[in-house]
């Protein structure tokens, strides 16, 4: 028997999604007509067996194209990629939640998916009931849940919550329980898709341990995780996926490498960000975001420097209708996603910030404190309570080299690209003593 | 998963997934699946009486409640005849347990792929055990009422015959002719939702064009055959036949064909189900 456990072959996913036409009605007689028209279309579809879509245009989207790959037994695959690249509709084919429109994959032995931690779980069942519910979900069977009980709740550290429903637990507890159960499965092909980006620091740990030794045990896992680190501890192979295509392969740190460089190839420099991906009402969104906003009529980015007085432009589009008070955010973040500081008005500027369609809100720091290196940053609007635009990935920004302390050095070399500076000194008791003796 | 953790067959499979391609282990599938099916069953039945007031009391004074209005008004008022020497009341009772398990098989199941989707969209398994599941969920009511038809018979003093060890047949025909119609509808509510609009008008509908308040006997001989299409004619006159002893003659030809009709009806809803199970996750 050869050694390859998972074979995809020309593999494609399609999706057919509908688009409204943004034409606005007004007339009674166009509403009636708009109606029909869809009634018509829906009773025609249902007669054929078709899915009803909602939307006046359609159009085909391929979540997955021509993919091709071969793991073999063993092998521990990181899959990574920005969000939309198909990495979660791979897993889906994988583990037969949903079936490929094309081409194929063969699969060697048997498959556990982890698409989430705690599915199936009832509020209203205790922690026991739950770890059977579960177990019995993910594939386990009774006698195998009984034998393993034990160290599932060891794991989960829930002993004195075994008889109490779920949903008196807290967050944490329910996550470590669901994940306690999940971290036990024994499957020979192990699919896991970010699943470690919940509980807390300690637990994730834990996690990350545990299912190490599963890699260790000759196991083939496949990753997908936005969590860089924990694709370069747990994989030796990584795929990287872009828009539904298998981009790049082979060792791990060289695909997230050039990950990271493909990902930042967006600078923001004339600032236009309309294309996006991004959640929210949409009723007002960013339109441009700028540093360093050159003057007159062609404003123009300028890279923030450190030490230096950056200024941050963000100029809103949308409904001339909606205006409100905004909480706005921005997040910086490492080449690996790692948030590293939020600028956010509710906690920095007591006073309300208006705004509405053609607003220019402007956020100043007076000490960009990132050493040299690119960055990436995700923005949150929030209007009267409303989430209306939300970026969280897909946007970077490339800072210069500056003076922050006033010193030659920033800091310790092979820390540009990942440091956030605090104005410090040092000194040591000898010294003072040394200084005053003499 | 392709299997269960413990694999019966021997070996680790090989699996090919493909667009459009029969699934020749599907059968074995969902036997490896049983103990979920259990065990999901095992959940309705126990978060059904959780945190309510009246709970089990309500399988009880439903039927109950339903039965002195029909022995009223179809007894009473129309002066319907029995089947028989047996009490008006016992006859509507022994009608009335196969109809109530058949309408909550159909509501239940029906429903119950939209109320599992969290399941649908993460996890692989055959999805036949969601419907399945809560079929024998509404066992459970099932027995609940025919405690309360044991009572009533003991208060008439009316006792069945041996036929009453054939019960058990009749109630997995009164479930297989839910679960036809029950997979048919569910598969069709991923897809459309308005179909669940639907059960409720079936249920109101059904339960005049079967004989739950009145007896066969009263169906001129010339409607007999379109009488005789409505599955639960054969498996009503069937409950009656086990409950009633000797009382209730069953009309053999419309009893055949309200086999023939569950027959169809429950190959149907399997065959729709099985094409549209695939594209579920994509549609929920």
């Amino acid at each position: 028997m050869s050694d390859v456990v998972i074979r995809a072959e020309g593999l494609g996913k399609k999706y057919v999604i509908g688009h409204e036409s943004t034409e606005r009605y007004t007339a009674l007689r166009d509403v009636l007509a708009q109606q029909g028209r869809r009634l018509l279309r829906s009773a025609r579809d249902m007669a054929a067996g078709r899915a009803l879509i909602a939307g006046e245009e359609r159009e085909e989207f391929w979540a997955l194209k021509d993919v091709n790959f071969e793991i073999k037994r063993g092998e521990v695959v990181g899959i990574i990629g920005r969000n939309g690249a198909g990495k979660s509709t791979l897993l889906k084919v994988l583990s037969r939640i949903t079936e490929p429109s094309e081409g194929r994959v063969i699969i060697e032995g048997r498959v556990a998916s982890l698409l989430e931690v705690g599915t199936g779980f009832h509020p209203e069942l205790t922690g026991r009931e739950n770890i059977y519910l579960n177990g019995a979900i993910l594939g386990m069977t009774r006698a195998e849940i009984r034998r393993k009980f034990d160290e599932i709740v060891d794991f989960a550290g829930v002993e004195k919550f075994l008889d109490t429903p779920v949903k008196r637990y807290s967050s944490g507890m329910y996550v470590r329980l669901a994940f306690s159960v999940a971290a036990h499965l024994e499957p020979e092909i192990l699919v896991v898709d970010e699943v470690l980006a919940v509980g807390d620091a300690e637990f994730q740990k834990k996690c990350l341990g545990k299912m190490q030794d599963v890699a260790g045990h000759g196991r083939t896992v496949l990753f997908v995780s936005h969590n860089m680190a924990a694709v370069q501890n747990l994989c030796s192979r990584a795929y990287f996926f872009q828009k539904g295509r298998k981009y790049a392969e082979g060792n791990t740190i060289d695909v997230i490498k050039q990950y990271l460089s493909t990902d930042c190839s967006e600078l923001v420099t004339a600032g236009y960000i309309s294309d996006k991906p991004r959640k929210g009402k949409q009723d007002l969104y960013f339109h441009r975001v700028l540093f360093n906003k050159t003057s007159g009529s062609s404003s123009e980015s300028n890279p923030p420097v450190t030490g230096a007085p950056c200024e941050i432009s963000l100029k809103l589009k949308g409904d001339p209708e909606v205006r409100g008070s905004a909480r706005m955010g921005i997040t910086f973040k490492d080449a690996f996603g790692n948030p590293l500081f939020l600028l956010a008005n509710e906690a920095s500027t007591p006073s309300i910030l208006r705004v509405e369609d053609g607003s220019c809100v402007v956020c100043r720091i007076e000490k960009f404190p990132l050493t040299q290196g690119k960055y990436s940053i995700s923005l949150f609007l929030e209007v009267d309570g409303v989430i209306q635009d939300w970026i969280e990935d897909g946007l970077s920004v490339e800072v210069e080299a500056g003076s922050f302390f006033g010193t030659s050095k920033n800091c310790p070399s092979g820390w540009e690209g990942k440091a956030v500076l605090v104005e410090n000194s040092w000194k040591s008791t000898l010294q003072e003593r040394n200084y005053h003796a003499s | 998963m392709t299997d269960t953790m413990t694999s019966s067959s021997g070996g680790p499979g090989r699996l090919v997934l493909e667009a459009g391609r029969a699934d020749a282990q599907y059968w074995r599938d969902l036997w490896h699946y049983r103990e979920l099916f259990a065990i999901l069953a095992w959940r309705d039945i126990s978060v059904r009486y959780k945190q309510t007031v009246i709970g089990v009391a309500w399988a009880v004074i439903r039927p109950f409640l339903t039965m002195i209005v029909f022995t009223v008004i179809f007894g009473r008022v129309a002066q319907l005849p029995s089947d028989g020497e047996a009490p008006y009341a016992v006859m509507v009772f022994a009608g009335m347990l196969p109809w109530f398990l058949f309408s909550t098989i159909l509501s239940e199941s029906s429903n119950s792929l939209v109320t599992n989707s969290a399941l649908v969209g993460k996890v692989y398994f055959p999805r036949l055990v969601i419907p399945s599941a809560a079929a024998v969920v509404s066992l459970v009511d099932f027995m609940i009422s025919f405690t309360l038809m044991v009572l009533t018979m003991l208060w008439f003093w009316f006792l069945p015959d041996w036929r009453v060890l054939l019960l058990p047949v009749f109630v997995l025909l009164a479930m297989a002719a839910a679960l036809g119609p029950a997979l048919l509808l569910s598969a069709l509510n991923v897809k459309y939702r308005d179909f669940r609009y639907i059960i409720p008008f079936i249920v109101q509908f059904g339960l005049y064009v079967s004989p739950v308040g009145f007896s066969s006997v009263n169906v001129p001989e010339g409607w007999r055959f379109l009488y005789g299409l409505n599955p639960m004619v054969g498996v009503i006159d069937g409950f009656r036949w086990c409950l009633l002893g000797g009382e209730a003659a069953l009309n053999w030809s419309s009893f055949a064909l309200s086999l023939g009709v569950i027959a169809f009806f429950l190959w149907y809803g399997i065959r729709v189900f099985r094409r549209t199970e695939k594209t579920f996750a994509d549609l929920i």
